[in-house]
């Protein structure tokens, strides 16, 4: 048998030594578990107590309690997220209580890589490739969605006024990173 | 005084002296100077050849409509940028700028041959002269032609600059900062609401910066702008962004910008793009974008020191620059005479104006006739003389006739014209907005608004200062309160500014008749004469839109900011039409000529796309792996040894795989997860197979058709329990498996219980194929019974490999005993080796996609997309086992039904082998039953992959043909440039038929 086998991030190789450039700052995130949550509207509240975390209702509107998230992605649609917890311990507990209700529960924690974008002008550089308002007017801290950076799909949220989470699937998580990190060479 | 630059005048910095070249010769200009100012200020007029004639041109405006001054900009190709305007190019230490369209050089070019062959050379002679003999035209003419006309020249290297795009949000764009502008930023900003202020130039201010008599409020124009640009930059909801032209208008309020960031520094900071492009949504916009003056339309009035009046003032009042020593001016309007007044006051001596007008008069006339300048009324310009510089100019006096009568010639070195202004209403048409046609203006004007946009001054035809100030506030307070923003209370403005009217002409001054063979130029950038205009006309043409595109005027680069008024009145003149009867051309974006830089931004290189690699990807990188792009993806294609050609590679991966076992990143394939109490009804919609009773735990290969019944994917899915699929889909498919599902399940079956998840990038997928695969796996699995018995041919089992959670597939596209691990893609690189590593006692071998698709062929297994084009039905691939006969329904089952969809003839999967064993046919090649018919032959089918086999030795081939299972075992012919090649038909085929290998 070899040896324990490490989780490798889609990142890795990028996040060892990103640049110091405060004013927007990109970090790799924890690992975390990852499961899409999708069902009829009888099972969300079950979902909800089975994660911990109550499914927030509103349009892309996420939830935090002790190191877990519920994101919400569309109507019958959910992310949940368990910072360094083991996915096949997660999934065989929410699976195990949300048995017989009308849902879908799927492991996806290695299907994207998150990270941070953070610092005064984290927006200004964001908007180098996402075409959303990001005034805090229209982006307010605990709003999450699916949007886009450039020519890649990504799930874009706001944990604070100057920090963005940016979760894109594995192969395309360096495309947005690079080019971030490019985009935010003006303010090195 | 020295030279031609003032020693107090204008915005120039004379504490800050600036060196640059100019065709080779260095020269000084300030800080704050245009490359056409600091030229003006060392006497250079001549700065360009013409586009056709190869005219010498000068400078003729200050601005960015300037039809002439065009020229290329920067020390080395990397940095080299043609056709900037030399009205816009602000100067640093160092700049090297240089003419374009001349050989050898300015003074002296070869090209002005042209001139020669001038009465050749007419409207549309490209249609004409050069008609025959027809195969001279692109050996001959085209190339010819289009090395004399020409703009500037591309660079030879690639641009070393960086650009950016940037997309914002504002409440209130206000484009332009003008008096008109300015009013509306002040009036928007105290609403609080979010403002941004654009300038294409690189002071804000506008018309104001070159005004020197009247004030506002008190303070002298240039206090006001000053005052008014510190109040609006101290507001933290205001943004202010000079040398930033609104270019283009798109739908929905949304604007293109393009901010030159570093072209006016000397040592840009590396960090900088030279350019930004804003991508701006605007709840509402501000248009106060001005007026451009006209020229008027006279014989040769395209040398150089032929210049705009108020461009003149510009370079006096603005840069402190002395266009020329003495000055005739020809105007049919009083803002000519307001610089006639300036110019004097620079030092300029001005010998006479000319005036159209029969009897001008006015506060502007009476105190330019106090001055002392003699004042000609009724008097038009009937020609130019000078080389590479005006030298003189003949006046006339326009008769009763209409007809100008003896010319007198009077010397001077600038001839300056007006013919009033023209409302710059481009962004407003851009934005579908209807001009209408003010009549008295001779103009035309902003009518209603299509988007949530206001014009406001001068680019509504609104002139006088008091009304300009006014109509800009309340435009800015209109758009604030629109975007929902309250005003506070009224902005107002007093003024003393005497008005310059709204005379003004367009056509062609009278100056010897529709038959005089003077030229006079109409559309300098295109080099269209008035003689161009009036010979369409004659020839029939009469919509604007006609003549236009016959005679090229306006469809320069500038798009006819100078000329389209001109042009318009002379077809009105022409045909005795009203002019909005002639018609208007359509503004297009951009605006001003818009770099490619800002377009491409950061999709430059590597970043032009998103470049998809798996999580395996870095270690065939490593081995040396050649790679192939599959959709976004990069795919290993081969894996060569030292010395190996790809056929070499792909004949030695073939036979390790055959011969031992092989390793395949079949990571890139598509996977969707499909959940739900009604999963298995589901997957019987979506696919031609019966899934109702595959068992958990087994894998079954689904195709996929669209409405139309022809074969869209395919691909192998896992039933992992009664209520959950693990589907794969081929790599480039996945997308639209997904988002044609997820169609379905939401509009035609919402009442299923199924839910999608795609699963493409969770899982990490490697391949062990061959006979020896099972032997590699057995020690590193656990929980998973691999034995021929326990785990036969097309099953799933979940456990555990090298310690991680897997769902093994056993499964083969390679017709080899065969296993497929999926594990979660951080693992993936981590099981590859610890596979690859367990695999090497027994010789396991990488290979890539073009050995996948060999041995693939071998077995007869199609790939969608290759043996499929969109046409092909499952039985014409073979599949037709594949439909599950006694299904009520899925997607296509209708369309299988129609009569096309079964006839015998349809083209059909067969195998192909050459009678020459050795020959590889072309995939794509055309297939015929007699190559011995007649060109053209009748094409009876395609080579759809074609391949040579190391296993087999000899070559193989898979074939679309008509009815082609019954001509298995006739011989059909490829014809080739090198003839035709004879083709036995067979099964589609090649090796293990009986399919023993793969149940090992």
């Amino acid at each position: 048998m070899p040896d324990l086998i490490q989780r490798q991030g889609a990142l890795d190789r990028f996040a060892a030594a990103p640049r110091n450039i405060p004013a927007a700052a990109l970090s790799v995130l924890p690992d975390s578990a990852r499961l899409s949550f999708r069902g009829r509207p009888s099972a969300i509240d079950a979902a909800g107590a089975a994660f911990g975390v109550a499914l927030p209702r509103d349009a892309c509107r996420f939830a935090v309690k002790r190191g877990r998230t519920a994101f919400w992605l569309g109507p019958d649609e959910w992310l949940l997220q368990s910072e360094g917890e083991d996915p096949a311990t997660l999934f065989a507990d929410m699976s195990g209580k949300l048995a017989g209700q009308s849902c879908s529960l799927v492991d996806v924690s290695h299907r994207s890589q998150a990270f941070a974008l953070s610092g005064p002008q984290a927006a200004y550089v964001l908007n180098h490739g996402c075409p959303l308002d990001l005034s805090l007017a229209t982006f307010p801290v605990g709003m999450c969605t699916r949007t886009i950076y450039a020519k890649a799909t990504i799930m874009l949220s706001r944990p604070a006024s100057d920090i963005f989470h940016i979760d894109a699937w594995r192969s395309f998580a360096p495309y947005v990173w690079q080019l971030l990190d490019e985009a935010r060479s003006e303010l090195a | 005084m020295s030279g031609f630059r003032h020693s107090t005048a204008g915005r120039v910095d004379r504490n800050k002296p600036v060196r640059f070249s100019f065709d080779g010769k260095t020269y000084q200009g300030f800080a704050g100077d245009t490359l056409a100012s600091a030229l003006l200020a060392n006497g250079v007029h001549l700065v360009g050849r013409s586009f056709k004639y190869h005219r010498p041109r000068g400078i003729v405006t200050a601005g960015s409509d300037e039809p002439n001054a065009l020229v290329g900009i920067g020390a080395d190709e990397a940095h080299y940028a043609p056709n900037m305007r030399a009205t816009q190019v602000e100067i640093y230490d160092g700049l090297v700028a240089e003419s374009q369209n001349r050989w050898p050089s300015l003074g002296f070019d070869v090209g002005a041959v042209n001139e020669t062959f001038a009465p050749f050379l007419s409207a549309g002679f490209y249609y004409k002269t050069f008609m025959w003999p027809p195969k001279a035209w692109a050996k001959l003419y085209e190339p010819l032609i289009r090395r004399a006309a020409g703009l500037g020249r591309a660079p030879t290297q690639a641009d070393a600059d960086r650009y950016t795009q940037v997309y914002a949000h504002c409440d209130v764009l206000v484009v332009g900062s003008g008096p008109a502008g300015l009013a509306a930023a002040l009036a928007a900003a105290t609403t609080g609401g979010k403002v941004f202020v654009c300038d294409e130039q690189s002071e804000m201010g506008g018309s104001l910066l070159a005004e020197t008599t009247a004030t506002i409020d008190g303070l002298s124009a240039r206090d006001w702008v000053a005052r008014a640009l510190a109040d609006l930059a101290a507001r933290p909801n205001v943004t202010l962004m000079p040398r930033t032209t609104a270019f283009g208008w798109y739908p929905h309020n949304f604007l293109g910008l393009c901010e030159r960031i570093t072209d006016h520094m000397a040592k840009a900071d590396p960090k900088l793009p030279r350019e930004r492009l804003w991508q701006i949504r605007a709840k509402e916009v501000v248009l106060a974008t001005g007026a451009l003056e006209r020229p008027l339309v006279f014989p040769d009035n395209d040398r150089p020191g032929v210049m705009m009046a108020e461009a003149a003032r510009i370079y006096a009042n603005r840069f402190g620059v002395k266009p020329g020593d003495k000055a005739v001016i020809f105007t049919a309007c009083d803002s000519a005479y307001r610089a006639a007044l300036d110019l004097m006051a620079a030092g300029v001596a001005i010998a006479t104006i000319a005036d159209l007008r029969a009897a001008p008069c006015g506060p502007w006339i009476d105190r330019v006739r106090s001055a002392g300048i003699a004042i000609r009324a009724g008097t038009v310009v009937t020609g130019t003389t000078g080389r590479l510089r005006i030298d003189s100019v003949s006046l006339a006096t326009v008769g009763i006739d209409g007809n100008p009568g003896s010319s007198e010639n009077i010397a001077c070195d600038l001839l300056l014209m007006s013919g009033g202004f023209t409302p710059s209403v481009h962004l407003f048409s851009q934005s579908r907005g209807k001009l209408v046609y003010d009549e008295a203006l001779q103009a035309y004007l902003p009518g209603i608004s299509v988007e949530r946009e206001r014009s406001a001054g001068a680019c509504r035809g609104i002139y006088d200062l008091d009304k300009v100030l006014s109509n800009g506030a309340a435009s800015g307070t209109g758009a604030a309160k629109a975007a929902g923003f309250a005003a506070a209370d009224t902005i107002t403005f007093s003024t003393t500014a005497d008005s310059v009217g709204t005379d003004g002409f367009i056509g062609v001054t009278p100056f010897g008749g529709p038959s005089s063979k003077a030229r006079a130029w109409i559309d300098f950038q295109n080099d269209v004469t008035a003689k161009d205009v009036r010979l369409a006309i004659r020839e029939g043409f009469r919509s604007i839109e006609h003549v236009k595109r016959y005679t090229t005027t306006g469809m320069a680069t500038d798009q006819g900011k100078t000329s389209n008024m001109n042009a318009l009145g002379l077809v009105s003149e022409t045909l005795k039409v009203p002019v909005p009867q002639v018609g208007l051309t359509t503004f297009r974006p951009p605006y001003t000529p818009t770099t490619f830089g800002i377009f491409a931004g950061q999709s430059r290189g590597d970043m032009f796309d998103p470049l998809r690699k798996t999580p395996i990807h870095d270690w065939a990188a490593e081995q040396g792996a050649a790679f192939e792009d599959i959709s976004l993806w990069k795919r290993a294609h081969y894996f060569p040894k030292r010395g190996e050609d790809i056929h070499a590679a792909v004949a030695r991966e073939c036979k390790a795989t055959r011969g031992a076992v092989g390793i395949f990143d079949a990571s890139t394939l598509g996977k969707i997860e499909v959940v739900g109490k009604d999963a298995a009804e589901f997957m019987n919609r979506m696919y031609t197979n019966a899934w109702t009773k595959l068992e958990p735990g087994r894998l079954r290969y689904g195709v996929m058709l669209r409405e139309d019944g022809f074969v869209m994917d395919d691909g192998v899915v896992g039933r992992m329990a009664t209520d959950r699929f693990h589907i794969t889909t081929t790599t480039g498919g996945a997308p639209r498996v997904l988002s044609m599902m997820e169609d379905y399940l939401q509009t035609e079956w919402p009442g299923l219980d199924v839910w999608l998840t795609s699963t493409t990038e969770e899982w990490a997928v490697i391949a062990v194929q061959g006979p020896l695969a099972r032997k590699v796996l057995e020690p590193l699995v656990e929980g998973i019974d691999l034995s021929r018995e326990a785990m036969p041919h097309m099953s799933v089992r979940e456990g555990r490999i090298c310690g991680v959670p897997t769902r093994l597939f056993r499964v083969s596209f390679t017709g080899e005993l065969g296993f497929e691990v999926n594990v979660p893609a951080g693992y993936g690189r981590a099981v590859w080796e610890a596979i690859f590593a367990a695999g090497q006692p027994h010789g396991m071998t990488p290979y890539g996609t073009e050995t996948m698709h060999v041995l693939r062929a071998e077995k007869g297994f199609i790939i969608v997309g290759q043996e499929t084009d969109g046409t092909v039905t499952p039985d014409d691939a073979g599949l037709g086992w594949a439909i599950g006969k006694a299904k009520k329904d899925f997607v296509g089952k209708r369309s299988l039904a129609r009569p096309a969809m079964t006839a015998s003839d349809r083209k059909q999967l067969v195998g192909l082998l050459t009678v020459d064993s050795k020959t590889v046919l072309e995939e794509g090649a055309q297939i015929v039953a007699d190559p011995a018919q007649p060109i053209p032959m009748t094409m009876i089918g395609h080579v759809t992959s074609s391949y040579w086999s190391a296993t087999l030795d000899r070559s193989i081939a898979l074939a679309l043909v008509r009815g082609g299972r019954a001509r298995v075992g006739t011989r059909l012919s490829v014809p080739m440039p090198s003839g035709p090649i004879t083709v036995e038909v067979v099964e589609p085929i090649f090796y293990d038929a009986k399919g023993a290998r793969l149940d090992a």
